[in-house]
């Protein structure tokens, strides 16, 4: 029943996937808590940088993104992010579209955990005479990152499933592949599930696991 | 009024500790603070009481730019409040602070708490703040409770655990922002144990509260607000036994008869 399969990389696909997720992952993590750091912070021109980024960014369609990643950012302006040959460059940008994007999405969920901090808290690690970036390191984005696991989880989700858009611009990862086996095969509807579950396999572990480190982590008030 | 402020001005010359010239603040259309002038020398244990809405709490935030003022001036140690920066950090580092709402950090161990501000603002080395840190633990009596996190102690314990934490900054001066209003009744008299124990030990104060004992006890002066001015400023026994002015009178029936 699975014969048609043999001849093609579906781990490999699979695994490109995964490399896509974790990559641009931890770099939404940090740009996205940079830029919420900006729009909390007490300089109008950063605050103003970080409304504008994630006003702009978040309502662009990532197809676009992507898309720019390759049309623009490589072939008009010939920026290849230290990378050599088609695979690697388009690897590379892709994992800085992702990034580009759920950043603005990673900082808003930030926010709202800075949000859910009390303000006395703040006003307390001020009177010790914190500077504000300590106070935001050490004392407010510690309680609110507790605050947002569930949040960030939906954020990891959706770009664990977003990378799939990376295969517009020559990506070899899962959704490429089953392009190419939709053409050449022809068990549509099993191709289809074996990459549907593919990806449940990959984000509902996901949403498990952070949903268990979440509870564990709550600050207790 | 003119025989403390004679008074005042003899220690004014030697070097007030904190000094609030021709204070003003608005929030919005209400002028909160008034024309407040207040000096308070060092050692000295200054109360501020009054009704609700009076100021005090405001005043007391300003005095660390917690509340930024729209006019007037404030001197710490004979130097002005600098704006919002390194400076003003260092400074806040001298002026320890005490809220009503105890303020720990939830996230942290009560031992963190205290040793936080020792590591990254007066630089000293994680085993040295934690010996401090546990010294003054014991001396507000909570050492027992140095691993626990915040949620897990009562009020009364939370609130001795903030004056250990603004302690170990070495303050020059520390103020109390209504320490005993959120704690429950048998809680009180343990957190103001601690605070006259502070006072009788020399620490410069200004708390600001409505326990009329503590005020009667260890006070060296009494500061009534109402409506954003200081109204009245005199010695425990002078204000409490014979008040001045007719809002004072007022205020003090309506608290002190029931």
């Amino acid at each position: 029943m699975f014969d048609f399969l043999e001849g093609y990389d579906l781990l490999g696909a699979f695994w490109v996937t995964i490399k896509l997720t974790l990559l641009s992952a931890v770099g939404s993590l940090i740009w996205g808590t940079v830029l919420a750091a900006l729009r909390v912070g007490p300089v109008p021109l950063m605050r103003g940088f970080g409304t504008a980024y994630v006003n702009i960014v978040r309502n662009i369609p990532l197809t676009v993104i992507i898309l720019f990643t390759s049309l623009g950012l490589n072939q008009t302006l010939g920026i290849s992010l230290g990378a050599h040959g088609f695979s690697h460059i388009n690897f590379r940008l892709a994992v800085l579209g992702l990034i580009v994007y759920t950043s603005a999405f990673v900082c808003e969920a930030v926010r709202s955990g800075i949000n859910t901090v009390p303000v006395g808290q703040a006003e307390a690690a001020r009177a010790i005479g914190l500077n504000f970036t300590q106070v935001l390191r050490l004392v407010v984005l510690p309680q609110a990152f507790r605050s947002v696991v569930g949040p960030l989880t939906n954020v990891l989700i959706a770009l664990t499933k977003n990378t799939t858009v990376a295969a517009a611009i020559g990506v070899a990862e899962a959704a490429a592949l089953m392009k190419d086996m939709v053409e050449n095969e022809a068990q549509l509807l099993l191709i289809s599930a074996i990459f549907a579950f593919g990806f449940v396999v990959l984000t509902l572990p996901t949403g498990l696991i952070l949903g268990w480190v979440g509870k564990k982590v709550a600050v207790k008030r | 009024m003119t025989e403390v402020s004679v008074a005042k001005q003899d220690v004014a010359a030697t070097g007030d500790l904190v000094v609030l010239r021709n204070v003003n603040k608005h929030f919005g259309a209400l002028h909160v603070l008034q024309d407040i002038d207040l000096s308070i020398a060092r050692g000295e244990v200054v109360v501020v009481i009054g009704p609700s809405g009076s100021g005090k709490s405001t005043l007391c935030r300003t005095i660390n730019r917690l509340e930024t003022i729209d006019s007037g001036t404030i001197l710490i140690d004979g130097r002005p409040l600098p704006q919002e920066g390194k400076e003003l950090a260092r400074l806040r580092a001298d002026v320890g602070m005490v809220f009503q709402s105890f303020n720990l950090f939830a996230h942290k161990t009560v031992l963190e708490n205290v040793t936080l501000g020792q590591i990254k603002v007066r630089r000293k080395d994680k085993k040295e703040a934690e010996e401090k840190a546990r010294a003054l633990l014991d001396r507000v009596g909570v050492a027992a409770q140095a691993d626990k996190y915040p949620a897990q102690l009562s009020g009364g314990q939370q609130q001795r655990v903030a004056i250990a934490r603004a302690l170990a900054m070495d303050p020059k001066v520390m103020l109390f922002d209504e320490p005993t209003s959120a704690l429950d009744p048998e809680m009180i008299n343990e957190v103001l144990e601690v605070m006259q124990q502070l006072a009788r030990d020399g620490m410069t104060m200004v708390v600001v509260t409505h326990e009329m004992g503590f005020a009667r006890s260890a006070a060296n002066r009494v500061v009534f607000m109402a409506d954003g001015r200081i109204v009245e400023e005199a010695t425990p026994d002078q204000f409490f036994s014979n008040p001045r002015s007719d809002r004072a009178k007022d205020f003090l029936s309506k608290i002190l008869h029931h």
